[in-house]
């Protein structure tokens, strides 16, 4: 073409295609569904098309030969620093297509990763370090409300009986969860991986507002069952289908906004378990309609209890938000048994580009507010917490802990073990990986076998990191560790941050 | 000497088979095997390979020598059977031996055809079917210029392409109007008579030899045709087909009809005597009657199945399928199951492609949605897929007949629960 | 004995298990060299095939049946079944190029060598150290090579 419109010409990535190398096999062609690759007759041999590489580097990844490598384009717009160029395309596209600017993942945006800014404890001399090799090191977790104090009478054959009755536990041999990811969003192989890894692992998944197959209710003992604003999938077996109910307000990723899952993803089988048509929009409204106040939020909350026949401990989610303590307050005075706080930086299959971007708080912060504001008022025993929203490794998962955290959902870092590359266009279905998508030519790229050993390595790896860090601090289980801020210390970060976060700078 | 527990009359490919079949199950009993001939089982087919020059005598042999060994057969080659008693349960060879048996397979084989044309009796008129013609035909190829072949199947093409390749000026008589009439129809006929011609073998459909012409001296002139023409030669080459060689059982008072008759297991009317390949008439998979189909692969499963019942399994013979392959200088064909349906039957549904320039030709023969014969010309490739819906009579739904005719049949077009116990059996999703 | 298994559910069609076959069976040992010139001047090609019909792919080979009809079909005795490994093996020196064999295997696992009168079939690279190569370079594990 002679021509190129400036919004082609400003693509993001170029294939660079190594000539020595390059057979013209095709795997590339094969494996590319944005086309950006393709076989052309004339030339005989495989060409491309830089405009159309969304940068996922699946070509990269399945090239027999390493002849591909995906760039960012050399060529940039003049450097500007209030008009950087994702203002400029972002402009380019609208000016287009007059439409609302999509986004999937977490948002990319810099702001301060908290994370980064604070470092852990380790024991020197008085209070030894423990060897999780050779000693015993409790990485298991229980989550649903405590009582302020039990009741212990020693019973007829002289030995101790619990006399007060326990709220139901959710049992987790790791503090680490797979997130919500509905059914739909991304397909049923990975549903069955995160079901089956979850299994073998010793910890929950949790199905997301997509409802449950019918082939994974045998492991319901690692699963919790979401009930999100849009009901789909939602009826008396599947909410006693797990061990826990999930109340899904808000997500990290666009609070304030709901869902919509395009009919192009409604096959059979998602249609089956959402209980929707084929091809019908599942649009998620942004509230719950029946939820107006903290008094209505309790009405759901026993209402599903009932359901349940109080088995299983009600969570709730909510985005982090400016004033996220009060909020999680008042879902432990309406008697959720475990609150989920999911940060900005927690991932999406669609979200408006903006609201990803600019709306919300990181997790961090929001953590150590609701954990502190709990504790003040006494009702810290009453929920747990679980923390969402920019895992991406174990020591994140050990600061989150001695926030206050009780657990941690790791979504994004899920999908990324299974091949992720955070190409961020989980939205247009064509997930070149596999993962967000049901295309059925696409989503077989996820052999469940695969995903599932995948998904059980990174639990058991980060678990065995998790047991170094904590024996390192002198500690032997997360009990210990848990709202334990004085093992944390923070660098290079303001008073005021210190104060929310509730720790010392480093050096103190 | 002592009761054998197994012994073959014939060592051919049913023989081959049988050894095979028996060694499935039982790896221990001697097996005898008696063969006419004195060489070692060799590939029939191979014979005209050796008269073109394309191979050597010492790439006859179908197994190598150890298989005898290993398998634990001993041979008597050289030795004629002349009789069974059916009820002592002995043979009596030519050798004045007397052999009791368990268990013995009649795999004689087939014989040549000779139809009754005047001056077919006397010198430089020959068959084609065994080692010994190809031998004796291979020392007089040096000797001569001409010669006439007599039949246009595939014995009689493939004895007139091996003379050729001496440097024979070979014509070619068919009766029939076209060659390989049973196997081809007229398109892949014209094709592969095509070939020939560019060749530069002569091939003349609709005629036969009247007579074949002698001097006083008893010396081969040539041939006269069923149209007036005169041929002169100096070797003649008869080979119309093959009959059953049956008459060994025949006098043994074993029941036959066209061929040795045999039930579902192979085993003929007599206890403990079975027959398989081209003596037997066993059960035809399509048409589900007994016939005797003289073809290599029906001669080799026959002899398998007779093998495995003989060692005391219960196999039933799943039905011979016709099927041939023969390349003519380059061009390959392959024609299998029923290819040219009785006219004017309703329930056939023919789908044909030609390609003269490519010289390509596809012929798929289709009876009530199920494919029941094809014949592929030039590109053979997919042949195995198109037999696949042959021999396991798989439906073919409407979608996947469009699929086949466009030339592309593929394993994705059978039926789900077949194509996982054939490619994946015994895999189960966990969930 | 150990057989390749080909799973349909999870084949992707991204034709590596040809590639591997290809160099496996290559003088080289190497995919660029394979590819490029033994392919086009040897003619090497692939014992594996992979087929497509809209999003189900799959790839096949030789089954290495328990009674085959490639051996049943064998004139010129290029085709055995080895009583002690299970493999049907194949004698490229005593093929004679009759296709009997192509024609008479149901799977369509046998396929014409493109410049030499020969077939071309699946060895389950028996002199490969660690199995069949379409097996190892198989990313989605829809080829298993396993006893069943």
């Amino acid at each position: 073409m002679l021509f190129q419109p400036v919004n082609k010409n400003y693509h993001e990535f170029c294939i660079i295609r190594d000539k020595d190398l390059c057979i013209n096999c095709k795997v590339c062609v094969r494996q590319c569904s944005y086309e950006a690759h393709y076989w052309d007759e004339s030339r005989q041999k495989v060409m491309h098309d830089n405009t159309k590489c969304i940068g996922c580097h699946r070509c990269e990844a399945l090239c027999p030969t390493a002849a591909l490598n995906i760039v960012n384009k050399p060529s940039d717009f003049r450097t500007n620093s209030l008009w950087r160029p994702v203002f400029l395309q972002n402009i380019y596209k609208q000016a287009d297509t007059g439409g609302v600017l999509l986004a999937g993942m977490g948002s990319p945006v810099d702001i301060p990763v908290y994370w980064d800014s604070m470092l852990l404890d380790a024991s020197q001399v008085t209070n030894p370090s423990i060897d999780p090799l050779r000693e015993p090191m409790e990485l298991k977790t229980f989550l649903g409300a405590k009582p302020k104090r039990v009741k212990i009478v020693t019973g007829k054959d002289g030995k101790p009986e619990l006399k007060t009755k326990l709220s139901p536990q959710i049992e987790l041999d790791v503090p680490i969860m797979f997130a919500a990811m509905s059914f739909g969003a991304i397909n049923f192989n990975l549903h069955r991986a995160m079901a089956r890894a979850a299994t073998e692992t010793g910890t929950v998944y949790n199905t997301g507002e997509g409802g449950l197959h019918k082939s994974l209710y045998k492991y319901g003992k690692n699963t919790i069952v979401q009930v999100a604003s849009g009901r789909f999938g939602v009826h008396l077996d599947y909410l006693k289908a797990g061990v826990g109910i999930e109340i899904k307000v808000g997500q990290g990723a666009k609070p304030g906004i709901g869902g919509h899952l395009p009919g192009e993803k409604i096959n059979d089988q998602v249609s089956e378990t959402r209980m929707i048509p084929i091809g019908s929009d599942a649009i998620s409204p942004a509230p719950h309609h029946d939820i107006y106040s903290i008094e209505d939020l309790l009405q759901l909350i026993f209402a599903l209890k009932e359901a349940s026949e109080y088995k299983a401990p009600i969570s709730v989610k909510i985005a982090a938000v400016h004033n996220v303590a009060a909020i999680a307050s008042g879902i432990a005075r309406a008697g959720a048994d475990i609150v989920t706080i999911d940060g900005m930086r927690g991932g999406t299959g669609a979200a408006p580009a903006m609201i990803r971007d600019n709306v919300g708080i990181p997790i961090e912060l929001a953590l150590a507010q609701v954990d502190q504001r709990l504790r003040d008022e006494g009702i810290r025993n009453k929920v747990s917490i679980v923390a969402a929203g920019g895992i991406r490794c174990s020591a994140d998962v050990v600061k989150a802990i001695a926030l206050g955290a009780d657990a941690v959902y790791i979504g994004t870092a899920t999908l990324i073990a299974v091949g992720c590359t955070l190409c961020g266009r989980c939205y247009t279905g064509k997930c070149p990986w596999g993962i967000a998508t049901n295309d059925p030519k696409l989503s077989k790229r996820q052999n469940p076998d695969i995903a599932a050993k995948k998904l059980a390595n990174l639990i058991r790896a980060w678990g065995h990191e998790i047991e170094e860090m904590l024996g390192g601090m002198g500690l032997n289980s997360i009990e210990s560790l848990r709202g334990n801020r004085d093992k944390l210390r923070g660098v290079g970060i303001s008073d005021i941050e210190l104060d929310i976060l509730g720790i010392k700078h480093a050096g103190r | 000497m002592a009761i054998m527990k197994y012994v073959i009359i014939g060592n051919g490919i049913a023989s081959i088979g049988a050894i095979e079949g028996i060694r499935k199950v039982d790896t221990e009993n001697e097996i005898l095997v008696i063969g006419a001939e004195d060489s070692p089982a060799y590939g029939r087919p191979l014979i005209s390979y050796l008269l073109a020059g394309k191979i050597g005598p010492e790439r006859l042999a179908l197994r190598p020598q150890e298989f005898y060994e290993k398998s634990n057969v001993s041979t008597k080659l050289g030795t004629t059977v002349e009789a069974i008693d059916t009820k002592a349960k002995t043979i009596s060879t030519d050798k004045g031996e007397t052999i009791e048996f368990e268990n013995l397979l009649i795999a004689t084989g087939g014989i040549p055809f000779t139809p009754p044309i005047p001056g077919a009796e006397g010198s430089d008129v020959y068959n084609f079917t065994n080692l010994a013609h190809a031998q004796t035909l291979i020392s007089k190829a040096k000797e001569i210029k001409r010669a006439v072949v007599i039949g246009g199947g595939l014995i009689g093409l493939k004895a007139g392409e091996s003379l050729f390749d001496r440097g024979v000026d070979v014509t070619i008589l068919e009766l029939s109007p076209r060659i390989l009439s049973l196997a081809f129809d007229e398109n892949a006929a014209a094709l592969a008579g095509g070939r020939l011609a560019e060749v530069g073998l002569n091939v003349r459909c609709g005629v036969t030899a009247k007579e074949i012409q002698r001097d006083s001296d008893g010396n081969l002139k040539g041939v006269h045709l069923t149209d007036g023409d005169f041929l002169q030669t100096e070797v003649v080459v008869i080979a119309i087909g093959v009959v059953p060689n049956y008459s060994l059982a025949k006098d043994s008072g074993i029941s036959v009809d066209r061929g040795i008759k045999v039930d579902d297991h192979m085993k003929t009317s007599a206890d403990g005597v079975f027959a398989a390949g081209d003596v037997a008439q066993a059960k035809d998979l399509l048409f589900g009657d007994d016939r005797v189909i003289p073809i290599w692969t029906n001669a080799y499963n026959q002899g398998f199945c007779a093998g495995k019942n003989m060692a005391g399994t219960d196999i039933e013979f799943t039905g011979s399928l016709a099927m041939n392959s023969i390349s003519f200088y380059g061009l390959p064909t392959i024609s299998v199951g029923t290819v040219n349906p009785p006219e004017g039957d309703d329930s056939f549904e023919i789908a044909t492609s030609l390609d003269e320039k490519k010289k390509s030709y596809r012929k798929l023969v289709f009876q009530n949605d199920h494919l029941v014969g094809y014949v592929l010309v030039g590109d053979i490739d997919m042949a195995g897929m198109y037999t696949a819906f042959v021999k396991f009579q798989m439906a073919v739904p409407e979608d996947a007949k469009k699929q086949m005719m466009a030339g592309e049949p593929d394993v994705l077009m059978w039926p789900d629960d077949f194509f996982k116990d054939t490619w994946n059996p015994g895999h189960v999703e966990q969930d | 004995m150990k057989r390749v298994y080909p799973d349909k559910e999870y084949c992707i069609g991204c034709h590596l298990c040809e590639l591997a076959c290809m160099t496996a069976h290559s003088k080289s040992q190497d995919l660029i060299v394979a590819y490029r010139e033994e392919r086009g001047k040897d003619g090497l090609s692939s014992c594996k095939k992979v087929f497509e019909k809209g999003h189900t792919c799959v790839a096949i080979s030789c089954r290495h049946c328990d009674e085959p009809s490639c051996v049943a079909a064998c004139i010129s005795g290029g085709l055995h079944k080895d009583p002690e490994t299970g493999h049907t093996l194949y004698d490229r020196e005593k093929c004679v190029g009759c296709w009997s064999c192509l024609m008479a295997c149901p799977y369509g696992a046998i396929r014409r060598h493109p410049t030499e009168g020969k077939i071309v079939k699946c060895d389950l690279c028996a002199e490969r150290e660690g199995g069949p190569a379409c097996v190892a370079a198989c990313p989605n594990a829809a080829l298993k090579y396993e006893e069943r």
